[in-house]
């Protein structure tokens, strides 16, 4: 079959102009090609060689280690010991449950979390390491280190972990740290790039959480270089961290141990103040709590246990809990009056055992009265009637005035969680608040610690000091920061009537040591050691006038939540003030018989360094003061350093 | 067209042939080989194994069986066609029964010695009976319906096969190679307008039916679309792989990383980096400089098949070596419009380059058969 030539010719032609056609089309998209090749390689070769070393190179923080907590003694208050946990590298182990199964012949594995780490592995990638004990004894670490040809891929590995040695001493103080939560996240502005690392480990309460970022130090980084699948391949270089500045605190870590030990049993607070520096030598809240629980993460049991306490474990009640001051409140009132010019501190009122106040009664605690009394007698045998007629002449805003002056309704600037501010009325505040005419009675309540008055014990231990040295005194619980200490705030005059302050300081001491003192009973007999104070007994309920008329329920026949708060301030030694202390126990009835005794053990305490001699106190008082001083040593904790088996 | 055309004389005849082989084509898919290799050995880490040497010797082999099949005259080719189409269909076909799963489609079929891709060895043998037919239909008929009927169901039969598998990517190709032979036959334009035209419905119809009952494609067919359209919607999931294609290619720069220095590859951030998304490795450790020479010498290879095909005066041999040309462009150009993000990744290696045994042996086979047509042109 032969074709024509012509026909041969002209076909041949058509395929050369197809080819030339469709070898145009190609070579356009070959020119395509070429256009983005060069638009992608060299216009946008800088965007994508960032995006390629963004993929290749992964940013790992260093956490870094976190402060430490000292005393002013330099006794440690929360530490970072190092804590073992063991690991298993899937990829490593090969047969991981052969290995789990060995490795729980070594050492004790609790099943559930060696079933949650099986489960973990099998979602991670393989070289990433799953923890399979945690918290591990060093005895444990060290078998398995034995052990480990026999264990492939299981590896231990330290970390630190916070402990406070002093376990429940110190909660309401320092708090305690946890692992970040998305609350704390939410609630800061610009989270550390730390607070994002699982688990990261930040102060929840107290002194942890206020000085956080003193404590908490700056990360370090290592750059890396990983593989798709986040595998580290090799470190491209690191910058170590800063660790976080140790603190020294101003507590006395003897004095609080024992301060926390004999306020137990009672749901009380005490606050051991340096009269003349405002160093927190002791700061306490019974009943207390371990914070290491925290640490750990405390079960919901625990937990539950602590909130359902009524005597509110976990509150910090001496920042945190405000009452009515009480006859503690007398002070000021008085110191109202003097330097007003009202009276004078020789100036008497007839105590008839009430004083009817606009259309009023309003009674004397004693219902006989006390006579004619001076700022002495009525201060000594807490007359009510002599401080009601002040109040009346002096009036509510010069009370509170005096009030603040002293520290009273001040929040204090105390790195402490939900550091209260307490309350010193005004005209001004009731109208604000409750929408009424402020009324002289209120006044006459207010002149006594009671109705709308309300203070903290750090405020009324504020309030001692600044009675004792005339200055004003504000508290400190910071004594350094990596050594570099921190200064003593205020301590300038509080620009007082010397005078009218020598009076009330010998009004206080005769509280305590005249023979007809309401605090008579907790003196201190040894000379240059005598203390100065006041009782209080504060109301928390209302006595009707029909059962003033049957005779005041005593508070040992009332429930516990309807007694009344007992109060004690008071400083020593008389002469040279060194310390101040309040006491607060909470419905623990008179002022002069719960907390009256506790202040003077920890007076004593504070001012010779540990157990005073017995000769310190009162005769008749003996036996009993040698049996407490035996019964607290044995309940004191003695510091734990790696923070295990707390009793 | 018989053997009594070509002037004997001329024709060269035993060993005396080799010299006579389109020798500039050769070196050239050997240089291409060449590079692919040396990828190949760089994205191991540096290793021979697992992928540069066996590559190497399909090459090899691949060399060997393009020489054998240039020296047989290309008029047995031309005889054989509707055979090896046959033959391929039935492979096809067996696929369809016996094939094993791979990949997460039904491509291979397991000859004992050679897992064979008979989609692969259909571009081949379609471009060949496609030639051939119109070396046998008489230039005037060309055009008429009946006579273009049978060639598009010639197409069709295969490319519905091996959309089956599903292998969309080698469906598109088949279409676009049988399409393209049909067009350099010069068949009137009109009905590749009319195509053209029932393609746009065609897509419009296929992005319809997504959702609905009578869905056209595999959800991970519309998926790739998808994320061709739209590579951001999903940088860590199915547009992974065409985000870090790009950003392996752009971060090449002029020069590229180095010789294997690529971050991207090495670090496999690079999805199937030894087969389809192999040039991006390239891209990346030698630049632009690098990724414009490879192109160049797929352009040069086009460029001599080319010219070899207009040289011929056989009809049968210049269609048969437009559409090798035409269908290793097609693979070229569709595998490096996927990596660079112009197209949906549909799977298409890159010619000689990337690493697969079928693709590389039909290739060779295909140059074989355009080298046959070179060798025993008229003279």
């Amino acid at each position: 079959m032969k074709r024509p030539r012509i026909d041969a010719e002209a076909n041949h032609r058509l395929i050369t102009r197809r080819a030339a056609i469709l070898g145009g089309v190609q070579l356009a998209f070959v020119g395509a090609l070429g256009a983005r090749m060069q638009f992608l390689q060299v216009d946008q070769a800088d965007q994508f060689r960032l995006l390629a070393e963004e993929n290749r190179i992964n940013i790992r923080i260093i956490p870094p280690a976190r402060g430490e907590v000292f005393d002013r003694n330099g006794v440690a208050l929360a530490r970072n010991v190092p804590s073992y946990r063991i690991v298993v590298v899937r990829e490593d182990a090969g047969d991981v449950a052969d290995v789990l199964n060995r490795l729980g012949k070594v050492i004790d594995l609790d099943p559930e979390e060696v079933e949650r780490a099986m489960a973990e592995m099998k979602r991670s990638a393989p070289f990433l390491p799953i923890t399979v004990a945690d918290e591990v004894a060093w005895e444990d670490l060290s078998r398995v280190s034995v052990n480990a040809p026999a264990l492939p891929g299981v590896t231990p590995e330290v970390g630190l972990s916070r402990v406070y040695p002093f376990g429940s001493d110190y909660a309401h103080v320092l708090g305690y740290v946890g692992p970040v939560s998305d609350y704390d996240l939410e609630r800061l502005d610009d989270p550390d790039q730390l607070l994002r690392i699982p688990r990261f480990q930040i102060g929840k309460v107290g002194v942890e959480a206020k000085v956080e970022d003193t404590l908490r130090g700056k990360a370090g980084a290592r750059r890396v270089e990983v593989n798709a699948a986040g595998r580290v391949m090799r470190e491209l270089d690191r910058r170590e961290g800063t660790p976080g500045s140790d603190l020294q605190l101003t507590i006395d870590s003897k004095l609080q141990s024992y301060v926390q030990a004999r306020l137990n049993g009672e749901s009380a607070s005490t606050v051991v103040m340096d009269a003349t520096t405002g160093d927190l030598l002791a700061i306490s809240s019974a009943p207390t709590y371990d914070p290491n629980l925290f640490v750990r993460g405390i079960s919901s049991r625990d937990y539950s246990a602590l909130t359902e306490n009524k005597y509110r474990p976990l509150a910090s009640k001496t920042v945190q809990g405000i009452y009515p001051p009480g006859s503690t409140f007398k002070m000021i009132t008085a110191m109202a009056a003097l330097e007003e010019g009202l009276i004078g501190p020789d100036d008497t009122v007839y105590c008839p055992g009430h004083l009817e106040v606009s259309g009023r009664r309003f009674h004397c605690w004693k219902r006989a009265g006390h006579g004619w009394v001076n700022l002495q007698n009525s201060l000594k045998q807490s007359c009510d009637v002599y401080y009601y007629d002040l109040a009346v002449k002096v009036g509510i805003e010069k009370i509170s005035a005096m009030a603040n002056r002293f520290g009273l309704g001040i929040r204090h600037d105390v790195p402490m969680s939900a550091v209260a501010q307490g309350l010193t009325p005004t005209k001004a505040w009731k109208t604000r608040t409750h929408g009424q005419d402020w009324r002289v009675g209120d006044t006459v309540n207010a002149s006594i610690g009671q109705g709308y008055m309300l203070a903290s014990p750090l405020q009324l231990a504020v309030m001692a000091s600044r009675l004792a040295s005339g200055n004003e005194v504000k508290p400190r619980l910071i004594k350094s920061v990596d050594g570099i200490e921190q200064p003593v705030l205020g301590g300038g005059s509080l620009g007082l009537n010397e005078n009218n302050l020598r009076k009330m300081r010998r009004a206080m001491f005769d509280v305590v040591n005249d023979r007809r003192g309401t605090g008579y009973g907790s003196r201190i007999i040894e000379d240059g050691m005598r203390m100065a104070g006041k009782t209080g007994t504060s109301q928390v309920r209302n006595i009707t006038a029909a059962e003033r008329a049957r005779g005041v329920t005593r508070n040992e026949d009332l429930p516990w939540e309807r007694r009344d708060h007992a109060l004690f301030v008071n400083y020593a030694p008389y002469d040279n003030p060194k310390y101040a202390v309040a006491v607060v126990v909470e419905h623990g009835g008179g002022g002069s018989r719960a907390a009256a005794p506790i202040a003077r053990d920890v007076t004593l305490q504070a001012l010779y360094g540990g157990d005073p001699p017995l000769e310190a106190y009162p005769t008749k008082d003996r036996d009993r003061i040698r049996k407490q001083q035996s019964d607290l040593r044995a309940i004191q904790p003695l510091a734990n350093i790696n923070g295990k088996d707390q009793a | 067209m018989s053997y009594l055309e070509y002037n004997a004389k001329y024709v060269p005849t035993g060993p005396r042939k080799i010299l006579y082989l389109n020798w500039p084509l050769a070196l050239l898919l050997a240089a291409v080989a060449g590079v692919g290799i040396l990828m190949l050995y760089s994205v191991a880490g540096g290793s021979f194994t697992p992928w540069a040497e066996p590559q190497m010797k399909r090459f090899a082999v691949g060399f060997v069986l393009m020489v054998m099949v240039a020296m047989v005259p290309a008029w047995f080719w031309r005889n054989m066609a509707s055979v090896a189409y046959l033959g391929t269909l039935l492979l096809l076909l067996g696929v369809e029964f016996f094939g094993s799963i791979g990949m997460g489609a039904q491509r291979w079929i397991d000859l004992g010695f050679i897992r064979l891709q008979p989609s692969e060895l259909m571009k081949v043998t379609l471009v060949l009976v496609l030639a051939a037919y119109y070396d046998w239909l008489p230039a005037a008929r060309k055009s008429r319906p009946l006579w273009v009927i049978l060639p598009v169901i010639l197409i069709l039969i295969p490319t519905a096969l091996v959309l089956r598998q599903p292998d969309l990517g080698t469906s598109i190709l088949l279409m676009a190679a049988g399409g393209g032979l049909m067009f350099l036959a010069g068949v009137h334009w009109a009905y590749f307008a009319a195509v053209i035209a029932a393609g746009v419905g065609l897509i419009t119809a296929v992005l319809q039916s997504r959702g609905t009952t009578w869905q056209l494609l595999q959800d991970y067919q519309f998926r790739r679309i998808d994320t061709f359209l739209d590579p951001s919607s999903d940088p860590l999931g199915a547009g992974y792989h065409i985000t870090q294609s790009k950003i392996a290619l752009g971060s090449g720069g002029w020069t590229g990383r180095g010789f294997m220095q690529g971050t991207q590859s090495r670090l496999n951030f690079l999805p199937e980096k030894h087969t389809d998304f192999i040039f991006t490795t390239l891209a990346e450790e030698f630049g632009f400089i690098g990724a414009f020479s490879l192109l160049t010498l797929y352009a040069l290879i086009i460029l001599f098949c080319v010219v070899s095909a207009l040289a011929n005066k056989d009809r049968f041999s210049s269609l048969l070596t437009l559409g090798i040309a035409l269908n290793f462009f097609l693979f070229f150009a569709v595998n490096m419009s996927m990596v660079m993000g112009l197209a949906p990744v549909v799977g298409v290696p890159l010619p000689l380059v990337s690493y697969g045994g079928s693709a590389m042996l039909v290739l060779m086979l295909a140059f074989g058969l355009a080298q046959s047509a070179h060798v025993h042109r008229p003279r």
